[in-house]
């Protein structure tokens, strides 16, 4: 079997994870502008982009410290984020091989990106390969994006580039070639109401748990043709 | 920010990821938990664009960010590179906050 990274119907697979790995780099700088600006060390703001490896989560945990809130609350808000990533590991269960050091190793790199990139490719092995090249270099743009953004301290604004828009947008190009599955369309829209009907009457972190709903629509027993699913 | 907030982040955030990869992850599930499994991506990072779209805090609001999105979304529809998706939806953000 040919290598993966010489197998030539893998290449826009990889390319696309790798070029996903460099927009979150630059987002990485903004976690580390911000986290500085709201009062961590650099140590500390590096400290949580290596352990804590998932975006949400630390931007929430910043912003709420950053903002005034307790530890308490902070950690809530924040692990509210995270348990995303247990339902993302279920996903991935189905999906990669390997020792169990490996994947605990995996586990580590077991976020929105690399679950996205990974479920987003029509075969096993491209899946696989997906989600190492997305995890391994994602973890190293995030890291270094947020050395950068923390050295560089408060002397950038993000919002003035629009940088927090940076998020949103990725997720919107990961998100959208799932969307010529019906179902998921169905499940993307019942979730997306679910946030915005939630929010104003739950803590921050809830309305994003509470879009698991919209997977409901799995319920149903497919209709049409399986390999509908995989169209290009 | 405390080093106690970080270090217990740190663990939950893992715990979360190896309870769902490794601990449950084994088993073997149902169809119908194969095929909800499946949409989770779809509805969460959906949410997730609403929620950094719409929302500060617990507020619902309509500002800049919203054209920025809706650019980004043309851009995705139009089969944009990722780059390009993020780079226009950042700009144009940008650009309308300075009008």
């Amino acid at each position: 079997m040919t290598p993966w990274w010489r197998d030539p119907t893998l290449r826009p697979a990889i390319v696309a994870c790798l070029t996903l790995s460099a927009a979150v780099g630059v987002f990485g700088v903004s976690f580390g502008v911000g986290s500085v600006a709201a009062g961590s060390t650099v140590l500390q703001t590096c400290a949580l982009s290596l352990l804590v490896f998932t975006g949400a989560s630390q931007f929430s945990a910043v912003s709420v410290i950053g903002a005034g809130g307790s530890i308490g609350s902070a950690l809530g808000g924040a692990l509210l984020l995270a348990a995303r990533n247990g339902v993302y590991g279920l996903a991935m269960s189905r999906r990669l091989d390997g020792s169990l050091g490996r994947k605990f190793l995996a586990a580590q790199l077991t976020i929105d990106e690399t679950t996205a990139m990974a479920v987003a490719q029509p075969t096993r092995r491209a899946q696989q390969v997906a989600f190492w090249v997305t995890g391994v270099a994602l973890y190293a743009c995030w890291n270094l994006g947020t050395l950068i953004g923390a050295l560089a301290g408060s002397a950038i604004d993000p919002k003035t580039f629009g940088l927090d828009v940076a998020f949103p947008a990725g997720f919107v190009a990961m998100v959208w070639p799932l969307f010529s599955d019906q179902r998921a369309r169905l499940a993307a829209l019942i979730g997306g109401a679910v946030c915005l009907l939630t929010v104003p009457f739950t803590p921050i972190g809830v309305p994003i748990l509470l879009s698991v709903l919209g997977v409901l629509v799995g319920l149903q027993r497919p209709s049409s043709a399986p390999n509908s699913e995989v169209t290009q | 920010m405390t080093w106690t907030l970080i270090i217990l982040l740190a663990v939950g955030a893992y715990a979360f990821k190896v309870t769902g990869l490794i601990i449950l992850g084994g088993r073997s599930l149902p169809p119908i938990f194969e095929r909800c499994l499946g949409l989770i991506p779809a509805a969460i990072i959906t949410a997730l664009v609403i929620k950094d779209t719409f929302t500060v805090g617990q507020h619902l609001t309509l500002d800049a960010r919203a054209l920025g999105i809706a650019v980004a979304v043309i851009a995705a529809w139009k089969r944009a590179p990722l780059i390009v998706v993020i780079v226009l939806g950042a700009a144009v953000t940008a650009v309308v906050r300075q009008l």
